[in-house]
């Protein structure tokens, strides 16, 4: 840090001090102010075209586009001065003389930087009386529709195709006020990445036909969780609508994802809200699966494990926190466990460096292994006649009933009752990630938290509650009441946890020992007030 | 179709028929043999191939009368570029035409200092005289269309004209006829 | 002279003395008239000391801008290690001028030598020459001239000789004003849409290919033979009012006046006898309503303005309006300012790039505006709206345009009311002069 020239300004009154280079607009953030903006964005090349960002600069003659000019030393910057305020007002009468009344019917709604500018600075009323522009609605494939005539030309999207996906499908089409967002015919937007113009476009000209007239945006709840779609580990916000997962949306992390999250992820979302759950304990008695109660569960459960050697099928999807205390089920009198994790394409997003739809489609590969689980596409091999089968959260499609049938006895811990478990001796409902909190650790190594996003169904519990009481049932230990304890539990037991906990990962995460070096500073305010924290 | 189709500021260019894929006739590459060489020769004049794009554009003009889209996406291989990009700068300016056009193409300038000169005039002598009618519609025998275009740069020769790529000065409403009898 | 006309005797012809005669045209007609001897010269010359020429002489920018040239060139100092560039901007497209189409056809090897030379002095192996695409006359004129001069080794590896490279090409425009801007010109070099880029980094230092880079207007680079002849005394001797504008410069005239042509005066010279001695006056002799001088993007005169404006760069600006691009649109009584004004506003919202979002829906809606006013469906709000808009399209832009577009109609409201009022009370159109509805 000692290399970096520090600027000294004053921008509203504030004294801000940040390294040379830095734009107004950026240096003004620092200073807790936001000058509106449109074209202007932290993970885009610079545009300078919306011309909302014009502030006042002192002895400069006229306003400057505060994204596009560096601080000079000694600068006294007016974000609200009159001059200011007018030209900011007359960039929102000009956007929206053209712009059709489509707040009622238009998925921005609520989160439109138009409506919030308009509404800040904007003119109480309209003084264009001429007829509107229109063009027709347009199908960029992909997830992607354009609506032009809600287009302000930002750009934004043009940008994040050509220099952060390197695949120039978008362009714009004509010049002056016929100008709008064009591509060309036969190639659609069918990047893997494509999906993230939708969120960089601050209104509604380009929506997610997924997401299409299906919520508004101020009836859903966020929370911070991570993508379980791969092992990149993106930051992600899930988007909840009573109770059901109704859209996901990248969360900023400048070491992970930058701003982004790939259409595969940000679209598996369904599975999350599926209704065929297990939402009781069950346990077989007189030849039958029986609900029961959680407490005789558990125990039902300890007494097939008590003297036996088990094999744990586990799953990349469990968080770190289920992992570490599975594998200490498995270990007990000696006992193996492994995993299988599906595959795909990888998909990197070539402008960023080292982000990528990963071949393993599932968050915790890495986690799984560091807690001793054997990867393997017969996960199976390892299961010796007599031992007892933990299915932890793995659908068993594709393994036939003779392989399970070598084991004693069958334990379903998961989110559903697979069928070819009908044999299972107990099972016991948990929850999935967006029901719990947790931790996965990425690719990299990187220990990134998740929060509980929806409420549980039925009387599932979160897998680290539940792992927690068999191990406490079977004398190992007292139970955990707090994820933070089990990870407290793991930090102390593991050598590449050391150091961490929840407060030091924050909401941005922390790579583990051995990795990209040791933890990483301890994040601000526990809830990740990392850098780059700016709106995507 | 034109843009926008309602509102906005009309283009004096055009209305622009999209074929569909499926309708159009294969396309016959334009640069090959000498031609792939003039553009290979315009290439070597820039430090970039993107530079010679604008030549390259004006090069399939010359040959085909127009820009397709199947034109803008060989231009878009033989430059190293995307087709999307090729057209986003093929729609930025006025002179490509990006469908076939008549015969003759008459460009007339009625901005301001021809305004006040008879351009108008010299627009509804032309749209009479070959029956055209319309703006940026074919004449009935499907020789000539007729637009009015900004500025052409010759003001003091007031009302200039192009034919295709001829550039015809001092044009008033009594010469059109006489112009248009020239014409094969 | 005023060509097409004989040259008037108040005139002082030196770009212009050739306009006219076919001769001039080739090589062997330019070297008879003392072609490419200045070139000769400035090959044997420092390239500093041909800078310090121009800067010396006082040449501005003739395309309109009016900066000072020997201080531009100095900015693109040779030895950084990096390639040069020079571009010549032949993109003229500002209504009302037409001076370069004339340098081009009948003295295409002044500009070809012109170049040489700036190019020569600032360190730059190419030049590109940017012409517009309609101007295909100047397009065939050029390709010969800059074959000719390749054929007779005065361009090339080995630039007459001395061992320089001076290459030189011609770049097709393909119908967009807005590439006669020099960023955006540099951007449709580049292979792009023609969207002005933000300053800085200056073209001196980051311009096509990022490389430092400087353009200059054709008749800027055409005047420079001469003066590297004559001297920069001589140059700077031709001024007849202020001592920052020297030289002659090519009026473009048009519109309603006796004999529309390109006319060539010393830098002070009257305006009121440059147009009603000089030109002629008026067409059969009506009366003159009021002068754009500088192309379109200058603010319009009225006649008393005009008469009372000495011919330079402060001239003008003394007198309301702007020298620009030296293009004289004549408007006379019979027109009505309403309609000139809507039809200069909608050639702005045709050629705005649509970047910045005050000259994207600016240009379109003041077009819409003052049509309604012209077609009597105006209102006196209409003028409110249309003072404010030009305020908020005034300095908030990446380049000019914006601005431009709101000059006639600010300057037109602000000196002609009367005429937009008469239409939204509902009369005919309304001649000032006259007053007669």
């Amino acid at each position: 840090m000692a290399d970096v020239k520090m600027i000294n300004l004053t921008i509203e009154g504030r004294p801000v001090s940040v390294p040379e280079g830095t734009s107004i607009l950026e240096a003004a953030k620092t200073a807790g102010i936001l000058i509106p903006h449109y074209c202007y964005h932290p993970g885009l090349p610079v545009a300078g075209v919306c011309r909302m960002c014009l502030v006042e600069v002192e002895k400069a003659p006229k306003l400057v586009p505060s994204c596009a000019s560096a601080v000079a030393e000694g600068q006294v910057v007016r974000v609200h001065a009159e001059r200011a305020l007018e030209a900011r007002q007359g960039v929102l009468e000009f956007l929206l003389i053209n712009h059709p009344l489509d707040c009622p019917i238009c998925d921005q709604s609520g989160e439109c930087e138009l409506q919030d500018y308009t509404f800040q600075e904007g003119r109480a009323d309209s003084r264009y009386r001429d007829p509107k522009r229109f063009n027709p609605v347009e199908d960029f494939g992909g997830d992607v529709l354009y609506v032009p005539n809600r287009c302000i030309l930002c750009t934004r999207c043009v940008r994040f195709m050509d220099d952060v996906a390197h695949d120039t499908v978008l362009n714009v089409s004509e010049r002056g006020d016929r100008a709008l967002i064009g591509k060309f015919e036969g190639k659609d937007l069918t990047h893997a990445w494509a999906g993230n113009v939708v969120d960089l476009c601050p209104v509604g000209a380009l929506l997610s036909k997924d997401f299409l007239n299906k919520s508004r945006a101020w009836e859903l709840d966020r929370t911070a969780s991570i993508c379980p779609s791969c092992t990149q580990g993106c930051n992600t916000m899930l988007e909840v609508r009573e109770g059901t997962v109704t859209r996901i949306k990248p969360r900023p992390n400048e070491d992970v994802n930058k701003f982004f999250m790939c259409d595969h992820g940000r679209l598996n979302y369904r599975w999350i809200n599926r209704t065929d759950r297990a939402e009781n304990p069950h346990v077989r008695t007189d030849g039958r699966l029986r609900s029961i109660d959680w407490d005789v569960a558990v125990h039902a459960a300890a007494s097939l494990l008590r003297d036996s050697r088990a094999f744990v099928l586990a799953s990349p999807f469990l968080s770190n926190e289920a992992l570490h205390l599975l594998s200490r089920v498995m270990r007990r009198n000696g006992g193996a466990g492994a995993f299988r994790v599906a595959v795909g394409e990888e998909a990197p997003l070539a402008g960023v460096e080292d982000l990528s739809l990963r071949r393993d489609r599932a968050a915790n590969v890495h986690g799984a292994e560091l807690f001793g689980f054997k990867r393997s596409d017969r996960p199976l091999e390892g299961l010796r006649d007599g031992d007892v089968l933990v299915v932890a959260d793995d659908d068993l499609d594709g393994i036939g009933a003779e392989e399970i049938a070598r084991a004693s006895h069958l334990i379903v811990i998961g989110t559903i009752l697979p069928a070819t478990a009908h044999e299972a001796g107990v099972l016991l409902p948990i929850t999935n990630f967006a029901e719990e909190e947790g931790t996965f650790t990425n690719l990299r190594g990187r220990v990134q938290r998740f929060l509980q996003a929806k409420p549980a169904p039925g009387s599932a519990r979160p897998s680290w509650l539940v792992l927690g009481d068999l191990l406490g049932a079977l004398g190992e230990q007292d139970s955990f009441y707090l994820p933070s304890d089990v990870f407290e539990s793991i930090a102390k037991s593991h050598s590449a946890f050391s150091g961490l906990s929840y407060e030091t990962l924050g909401l941005r995460g922390l790579p583990v020992l051995g990795e990209a070096g040791s933890p990483g500073p301890v994040a601000a305010d526990g809830l990740g007030a990392g850098a780059g924290g700016a709106r995507p | 179709m034109s843009r926008p189709l309602v509102g906005g500021l009309e283009s004096p260019d055009l209305a622009s028929h999209d074929t569909p894929a499926h309708e159009r006739e294969p396309h016959v590459p334009v640069f090959m043999g000498a031609v792939r060489q003039e553009l290979d020769e315009i290439v070597a004049r820039y430090p970039s191939k993107m530079a010679a794009l604008l030549p390259a554009l004006w090069i399939v003009q010359r040959e085909r009368g127009w820009v397709s889209e199947d034109s803008m996406a060989e231009v878009a291989v033989a430059l190293a570029l995307t087709p999307a990009y090729v057209k986003g700068v093929v729609t930025f300016y006025t002179m490509y035409h990006q469908h076939p056009v008549t015969k003759y193409f008459i460009q007339v300038c009625t901005t301001s200092p021809c305004g006040i000169c008879g351009a108008e005039d010299v627009v509804k002598a032309l749209l009479r005289h070959t029956r055209a009618g319309e703006l940026g519609v074919p004449s009935p025998d499907d020789r000539f269309t007729v637009i009015e275009v900004e500025c052409l740069g010759a003001c003091g020769f007031a009302t200039p004209i192009m034919i295709n790529d001829e550039f015809i000065e001092s044009v008033t409403a009594q010469s059109v006829p006489e112009i248009l009898a020239r014409l094969a | 002279m005023g060509y097409p006309h004989p040259s008037h005797p108040r005139e002082t012809p030196i770009l212009s003395r050739h306009f006219g005669e076919p001769e001039a045209r080739t090589l062997h007609g330019w070297r008879g008239r003392g072609g490419y001897q200045a070139l000769e010269k400035a090959l044997g010359m420092a390239q500093g000391d041909i800078v310090n020429i121009v800067k010396d002489s006082g040449l501005r920018g003739r395309g309109g801008a009016g900066f000072p040239t020997g201080m531009k060139w100095s900015f693109m100092k040779p030895g950084d290690g990096k390639p040069h560039y020079l571009c010549c901007n032949a993109d003229e497209s500002e209504p009302g001028t037409f001076k370069d189409r004339e340098i081009m056809r009948w003295t295409p090897h002044a500009l070809v030598e012109g170049c040489a030379i700036a190019a020569y002095a600032m360190g730059a192996e190419t030049t590109y020459i940017y012409i517009r695409g309609e101007f295909t006359e100047p397009l065939v004129w050029m390709d010969r001239a800059i074959r000719e001069a390749y054929d007779a080794g005065i361009l090339g590896a080995n630039a007459m000789g001395s061992g320089k490279r001076l290459d030189v090409h011609v770049h097709k425009g393909a119908g967009a004003y807005i590439c006669g801007e020099e960023t955006a010109l540099m951007e449709s070099l580049e292979g792009k849409r023609g969207n002005p880029r933000i300053k800085p980094p200056f073209p001196a230092v980051s311009g096509v290919f990022g490389m430092p880079t400087t353009i200059n207007n054709v008749e800027t680079l055409a005047a420079v033979p001469a003066i590297l002849m004559q001297g920069a005394e001589w140059y700077k001797g031709m001024s007849l009012s202020n001592p920052k504008s020297t030289g002659t410069k090519l009026y473009s005239v048009c519109g309603n006046i006796k004999r529309p042509g390109t006319y060539e005066v010393v830098m002070g010279f009257p305006f009121g006898e440059f147009l009603h001695d000089v030109c002629g006056g008026g067409v059969e002799r009506r009366k003159l309503k009021a002068v754009i001088p500088g192309g379109a993007s200058v603010p319009i005169q009225t006649m008393a303005e005009a008469e009372a404006t000495l011919m330079d760069y402060e001239g003008f600006v003394a007198q309301g309006s702007m020298l620009g691009s030296g293009g004289v649109i004549v408007i006379d009584e019979n027109q009505s300012m309403v309609r000139v004004i809507a039809r200069l506003a909608r050639f702005f919202a045709h050629e705005s790039c649509g970047q910045c979002t005050q000259c994207r829906e600016g240009t379109a809606w003041m077009t819409k505006i003052v049509e309604r006013i012209r077609d009597g469906q105006g209102t006196m709000e209409d003028l409110d709206t249309l003072l404010d808009m030009a305020d908020n399209m005034t300095g908030t832009t990446i380049c000019v345009l914006s601005d431009s577009c709101a000059v006639p109609v600010v300057s037109g409201i602000k000196k002609f009311r009367s005429e937009f009022e008469a239409l939204i009370q509902g009369k005919r159109f309304y001649n000032v002069l006259t007053q007669v509805a």
